[in-house]
């Protein structure tokens, strides 16, 4: 490794097995703050010592072992954990000999266990969203306070506050590191999921040219999911929510042109869609609906994402198939969103007439009230209907409602083709310009 | 990012042994579980493909097996943060056969895969 910063090569070593390391040490210590404070003491001893003495063969059971050490040094400090002592001193892995192989054996086993309480944890309800992100980035991707700060656009103090208090809540309310019970691991579990597609969701709506953390926070909440799918292997909806990302992930190159701006679903190329993703999605969403998932609502979005994924040309989309697979989606997890995304979808398969009809009691909806896109699809629909007067009026209220530079370029230029009765742009419509419910 | 690692070494005379394998398919069961292999397989040896060339203007092709002393053993795509990650990565895997295989030798080169951000506008 002589041709690599020793520095960025420990850095490496801690992305791969700090999550890992913490989750095990949260265990034995049963306190997940302190947990991670001893993770990093032992990463500060391997940045002062693999430099000089080069990067041991087994880099995460070193960490581990130096870890546990300090756990044991810490705890014989304080008094008051004088019966965890006495548990620690029951542990047979702390007595024996490291080298033992059926010991690695036996911790193996319990990592999986591990890890899993960790993401429970650090996703915990008395939690507020923010802190279960901003924990969950921390303690299971490994990233500094200073990196989620960058990719949330906050000061790098408002994060590193965010989660002593986070720690300082989870202790407090006496949170225990375990996992759920069967009773409440589907409402545990969905707050699992909806932190991971909220970091997915934060990476993807950046823009181009903004701090590279921010789109890396896409592959971080896939990376996420993989974990978690790898994990609860019998939880179709964690398929479900990777199939999603993959397929959403896929068209990541597609989505914004050179200059940076965004790049219609119907208008992209693509040939840029990376195929492995496609593939790795489709996997995905086969195995969220053989254990029977077809109806979760992340499945159900990731059926929607295929069903573009699928379709070579736009012309080849299957509108029909999308129209009806938001009419389930808006029966299970009902939203004024999915019912704005299911009036696209009938507006491409039945005609625009009935997609603006679905698009009237949206108008009235208070959640919709300041969201561009409402406008923008009626808009569009009314551009097709060739109502092009009223069609200008929506997409200048769309326009004059977004907060994203390059989307009001786009509602402004069809406001103006409207008015030059130009009516509709291209062979598709703006509407998907936002691909899915958020 | 993405990385391709590609192996290469000589064709061994004997097929590799059992315990390589079953470390390497553990390897790799816990790269996958870690979010971080999205792609790996073996490849044969040279003498099962075909080159196809472009020289002096005339395109042909050749038959395997090539008379390179090194063949292409396997490929692996990663998903990382750091270029650090995946040489991590392929230097577990290249310990295993050192460790494992006595005598073996090759090289696994670690390869950036251009991705969203290479052509992402300029800020």
């Amino acid at each position: 490794m002589t041709a690599t910063h020793p520095q960025r090569a420990v850095e490496a070593v801690w992305r791969i097995e700090s999550a890992r390391i913490i989750a095990g040490l949260a265990r034995m210590v049963g306190d997940v703050g302190l947990a991670e404070e001893l993770a990093q003491d032992a990463l500060v001893i391997a940045l002062e010592q693999w430099p000089a003495s080069g990067v041991p063969d087994n880099p995460g059971a070193w960490l581990m072992a130096t870890a546990k050490h300090r756990a044991i040094d810490s705890l014989r400090r304080q008094t008051r954990y004088a019966e965890k002592l006495e548990a620690l001193a029951r542990d047979p892995s702390l007595t024996r000999q490291a080298e033992e192989p059926d010991l690695d054996a036996a911790l193996d086993d319990h990592i999986g266990d591990d890890l899993l309480r960790l993401i429970f944890t650090a996703c915990h309800p008395v939690l507020s969203t923010e802190a279960r992100v901003a924990l969950t980035l921390r303690l299971l991707g490994g990233l500094t306070t200073d990196e989620i700060a960058r990719a949330f656009l906050v000061p790098e103090p408002t994060v590193a506050q965010r989660i002593v208090r986070a720690k300082r809540t989870l202790s407090g309310k006496g949170v225990r590191f375990e996992l759920p019970t069967p009773a409440d691991l589907p409402d545990r579990l969905s707050s699992v999921l909806e932190v991971i597609y909220l970091i997915f969701n934060e990476g993807y709506t950046a823009t181009a040219g903004e701090d590279w953390m921010r789109p890396a926070l896409c592959e971080e909440a896939l990376r996420l999911g993989r974990i978690l799918a790898g994990l609860l292997p019998e939880e179709p909806e964690v398929h479900g929510l990777v199939a999603l990302m993959e397929i959403q992930a896929s068209r990541l190159r597609a989505r914004t042109d050179a200059s940076g701006a965004p790049v219609l679903l119907a208008d992209q190329d693509r040939r840029l869609w990376d195929r492995l993703l496609i593939r790795r999605g489709l996997e995905a969403l086969a195995r969220a609906d053989a254990l029977g998932g077809a109806l979760g609502p992340y499945t159900l979005q990731a059926e929607i994402a295929a069903c573009h994924a699928r379709a070579l040309t736009p012309e080849d989309t299957d509108w029909e198939r999308i129209a009806a697979l938001y009419r389930v989606l808006a029966h299970v997890s009902p939203s004024p969103v999915v019912e704005l995304n299911r009036a696209v979808a009938v507006g491409m398969a039945t005609g625009p007439a009935k997609g603006l009809e679905l698009t009237e009691p949206l108008r009235h909806q208070r959640a919709l009230e300041h969201y561009p896109m409402l406008p923008a699809v009626r808009g569009d629909l009314l551009a097709k209907l060739g109502r092009l007067d009223e069609a200008r009026h929506e997409f200048e209220r769309a326009a004059a409602l977004t907060r994203n530079q390059r989307e009001r370029a786009v509602f402004l230029s069809r406001a103006a083709a409207c008015a030059d009765g130009r009516g509709p742009l291209g062979s598709c419509s703006s509407a998907r310009l936002r691909e899915q419910p958020r | 990012m993405r990385y391709m690692i590609l192996l290469q070494a000589e064709q061994p005379a004997s097929p590799p042994p059992p315990d390589l394998m079953e470390a390497i398919a553990k390897l790799g069961e816990e790269a996958t579980k870690a979010g971080a292999l999205l792609d790996t397989a073996g490849l044969a040896p040279s003498a099962a493909g075909a080159r196809v060339q472009v020289t002096g203007g005339r395109l042909s092709v050749t038959d395997g097996p090539f008379t390179e002393a090194k063949e292409m053993i396997s490929y692996a795509l990663y998903q990382v943060r750091t270029k650090e990650e995946a040489v991590e990565w392929t230097a577990r895997f290249l310990r295993l056969h050192r460790d494992l295989w006595e005598g073996w030798e090759g090289e696994a080169q670690v390869l950036r895969v251009l991705g969203p951000e290479d052509f992402a506008a300029p800020a």
